[in-house]
């Protein structure tokens, strides 16, 4: 006979405003196998968790339903408390009297009965819980880090600095992502290279970190503690051990005129090409698409001059295993495209403001490369199309992002400020331009940085006009640019040198075919969806699986690199374990009925099902069964539910308990609750 | 009709729907928290059973469900892509839709019977989810038929 006992919380005023508790103790204590029930003011508490204690030892209970907030609040605290009294955790569940009654509902009979139900239709699948044991799962104390931009660098270092062996994939053939782009960073005006190469170089060489370049991640098996990554190394066509990085081929390749993904189209590179001069690692690889010998069989100049004999035009793709325990996904953002095609074929272009047809229309990369020392012109603002310092520069803010027509109802965060330090960029090489930027808001919440676009405006002279723009045409030598002051009310004209859209920040284009491979959630604009907007920010749904970056929203340096340190070290804490104790919620075979028809394997989207041989002594085949693998099974029991002959049960929602939930729901034809009604009779006659 | 009514114990001015939602741990069940933490209001007729998954839901559920008294079922998990076990909404929606023709053949009324996506932000979706299932069920009555095939056997 079991012996249940029952609390219910009255979570101060929250569930005792709509619920009458007393009374909801007083029906479950009638409830057939309740040993004790008894309501309290704050059952997570101190001393509602030594009431629950002694009601154990006193009244040696064998199942724990405590009624409160919901289980994802405090269902762990409570099984902790009933494990100290002795019992095993997993006897204790938690009936969600606040957030599914309390919290929704008027206080009326009918809360305080629903309360009851639901008490009710704990104690009968607690009266069916038995004892589980945690499944112990081996910990793999390497990390992989997916994205070698400086949130992937970050957590990188500081994984390996942990003294873990971290794996870092980066698809370009060199690590840095956009920050090496940048001229310079706001609010400090601090040269972005000067801060960020030190830390490209430290990836590079770092004992624990295994640098894949030009690589991307092509299947994640495996879970939490256990991930078994697949990773296509793309031909690079160089050896890259035998290479030296002394750039011979690069100058001596006759395929010139090929745009720069690095300088953004701005500036020209060969087929085969170093990317920057700071890349690491610092080795040049073939671009096939563009290579001469490649597309016509003939050339091999770069095989010819390379000292080292490195360049291997018969290189294939190469696939590598590793095993890793931790995740970090740091895959950044790519610019909205505003161009007539861009890659994303679903969001609409800005085709009236004339990018990707008019050379002087350019986007906010475009122009870091412009003020770049290392860009195109060496630093020198000078217009693309003829190469003259532009005399005026019109700023767009808020291109794509905050615009629902466009289906983009996000602010990209960094615009407002990267405009202001482009201002000032503009302003400190051409002194006497001038600088006009449209927007909708300025949006400059952050340590120095209100002070920073003060200073833009105020110092550098930048002319702010609020409104948008409606239309950019060409006329001879000048942009005009046409568009609406609304503070003034007045509508503007402007003749511009050069135009400069900030567009909004969006994931990288085809990034959810990565997430699917992880297994990680994304929201409608394919960023990664965190476990808890608020307490959870840098970890995935995903039990191993982090995030740090752009690829979960829009923001800036410092907050991409806060955030990388953050998965760091909560990959770290997984790491100071040898093994990890996971849910005990798994699949279970009853191989006495299993008839081996492999349905469970077939819908088991873990591959945690297996087809088991049972032999007699002389090695005689008897029968063949499914057999689950438990550190494998992640417990969602659509086997237990696809199970042709109710061999499979899941472990904490067996077919028992739930069918028992469901029959103390209601029973048809007679009084529900005889003790409720008697009490409220009784209450009437008093 | 009216002696179904009768027997079931669920006379006219005293009944009220009995609702038996059937949701996922992961998506709904939070989505039904944040309707609470919000302080949203719906209708106190659903009763809520917690399953791991979608996928975990075996359509006998809804009928001992149905057998039991209840007057609609709710199955709700994460949107398609979102499930946190990968699948498991997947083959819950194909199981679905095969039973759905089931239940139909049967003769019973699909109204009674929803099936919607709720994420763990949508504490909105569920609440409007309820309240308008209440009140098709409120609307088209007790379950007698149900009852009444039980009766033909």
């Amino acid at each position: 006979m079991s012996k249940i006992g029952v609390f219910i919380c009255h979570c101060g005023e929250n569930i005792g405003r709509t619920v009458d508790c007393a009374r909801v103790a007083k029906a479950a204590g009638r409830i057939r196998g309740v040993a004790f029930a008894t309501d309290y003011k704050y059952m997570c508490s101190d001393p509602g968790q030594s009431l629950i204690k002694k009601a154990i030892a006193d009244h040696g209970l064998t199942g724990i339903v405590v009624s409160a907030c919901s289980p994802h609040m405090h269902e762990k605290t409570f099984r902790k408390a009933v494990q100290e009294a002795g019992i095993n955790p997993f006897l204790c569940e938690m009936a969600n009297i606040r957030e599914h009654c309390s919290w929704v509902h008027e206080r009326n009979e009918a809360t305080t009965r629903k309360a009851i139900e639901l008490v009710r239709i704990m104690v009968e699948k607690v009266k069916r819980n038995v004892p589980l044991v945690p499944v112990r799962v081996k910990m793999t104390k390497r990390a992989l880090v997916i994205g070698g931009g400086v949130a992937g660098i970050q957590a990188a270092l500081d994984i390996a600095d942990g003294g873990h062996e971290v794996i870092l994939v980066e698809k370009e053939p060199s690590v840095g992502g956009h920050m090496a782009q940048l001229s310079e960073t706001f609010p400090t005006l601090d040269c972005s290279q000067c801060i960020l190469t030190p830390k490209m170089v430290d990836v590079g060489s770092h004992p624990n970190i295994k640098l894949y370049t030009y690589s991307e991640v092509e299947k994640v098996d495996g879970f939490v503690g256990n991930f078994k990554v697949t990773i296509k190394k793309k031909a690079r066509s160089v050896d890259i051990d035998k290479c030296t990085g002394c750039g011979e081929c690069q100058l001596k390749c006759p395929s010139k005129k090929i745009p720069s993904e690095f300088d953004r189209g701005l500036k020209n590179r060969t087929a085969i090409y170093i990317p920057f001069p700071q890349a690491v690692p610092a080795r040049p690889v073939i671009d096939r698409e563009h290579c001469i010998y490649f597309l016509k069989g003939k050339c091999k100049v770069c095989q010819k001059v390379c000292p080292a004999g490195a360049v291997d035009y018969e290189q294939t793709d190469e696939f590598v295993q590793e095993e890793v325990g931790a995740i970090v996904v740091a895959t950044g953002y790519e610019l909205y495209s505003v161009g007539k095609q861009g890659p994303y074929p679903e969001r609409l272009g800005y085709g009236e403001y004339g990018y990707g047809t008019d050379p002087d229309i350019i986007d906010g990369l475009q122009f870091e490369r412009l003020a770049s020392a290392s860009g195109p012109t060496g630093g020198a603002i000078l217009r693309p199309s003829d190469g003259k310092p532009p005399q005026s520069v019109v700023f767009l803010k808020c291109i794509g992002s905050r615009h629902p027509s466009k289906n983009i109802f996000f602010c990209s965060k960094i615009c407002c400020m990267y405009t202001a330090k482009h201002t000032m960029l503009y302003k400190h090489k051409v002194h006497d331009g001038t600088a006009y930027v449209f927007y909708m808001d300025i949006r400059s919440a952050g340590k120095n940085y209100d002070e920073f676009v003060r200073r833009a405006i105020e110092e550098d002279g930048a002319v702010y006009l609020r409104g948008r723009v409606s239309r950019i045409y060409r006329a001879g030598e000048k942009l005009i640019v046409k568009g609406a002051d609304t503070l003034s009310g007045a509508a503007v004209e402007i003749e511009a040198d050069l135009v400069v859209l900030a567009t909004a920040i969006m994931p990288q284009p085809g990034i959810e075919t990565l997430f699917q491979k992880l297994g990680i959630s994304y929201d409608g604009y394919k960023f990664a969806s965190e476990a808890h907007p608020k307490l959870r920010p840098v970890e995935c749904a995903t039990a191993g699986i982090f995030l740090a970056g752009c690829c979960q929203g829009p923001k800036d340096i410092p907050e991409a690199v806060a955030q990388a340190s953050g998965a760091a070290s909560k990959a770290l804490i997984m790491f100071s374990k040898d093994e990890m104790l996971r849910d005990p919620v798994v699949a279970r075979v009853n191989e006495n009925t299993c008839i081996a028809c492999w349905y469970c394997v077939e819908v088991c989207p873990y591959k945690a099902i297996s087809k088991k041989e049972i032999r007699d002594r002389k090695g005689n085949l008897i029968k063949r069964v499914a057999e689950v693998n438990p550190s494998l099974c992640t417990g969602c029991g659509t086997c237990a539910a696809t199970c042709f002959s109710n061999s499979v049960d899941l472990d904490g929602y067996t077919d028992e308990q739930l069918y028992s939930e469901i029959n103390s729901l209601m029973a048809v034809g007679q009084d529900l609750f005889p003790e409720v009604e008697a009490e409220a009779e009784g209450k009437a006659a008093g | 009709m009216e002696e179904a009514r009768k027997e079931s114990g669920n006379d006219d001015a005293a009944w009220e729907p009995r609702i038996v939602a059937f949701i996922c741990n992961w998506c709904t069940y939070t989505g039904a928290d944040l309707a609470g933490t919000s302080r949203m209001k719906y209708p106190p007729n659903v009763r809520v059973i917690k399953i791991p998954c979608t996928g975990r839901f075996d359509p006998l559920f809804m009928i001992k469900a149905f057998e039991r008294g209840a007057d609609g079922v709710l199955v709700s998990g994460c949107h398609p892509g979102d499930c946190h076990y990968a699948a498991g909404n997947y083959n819950a929606r194909r199981k679905f839709t095969v039973f759905r023709k089931l239940l139909e053949f049967m003769g019973v009324d699909m109204e009674r019977v929803w099936f919607s996506w709720i994420s763990a932000s949508e504490g909105g979706k569920w609440v409007d989810t309820i309240t308008r299932f209440t009140e098709t069920i409120r609307e088209k009555g007790p379950f007698v038929e149900y009852r009444e095939m039980i009766d033909v056997g």
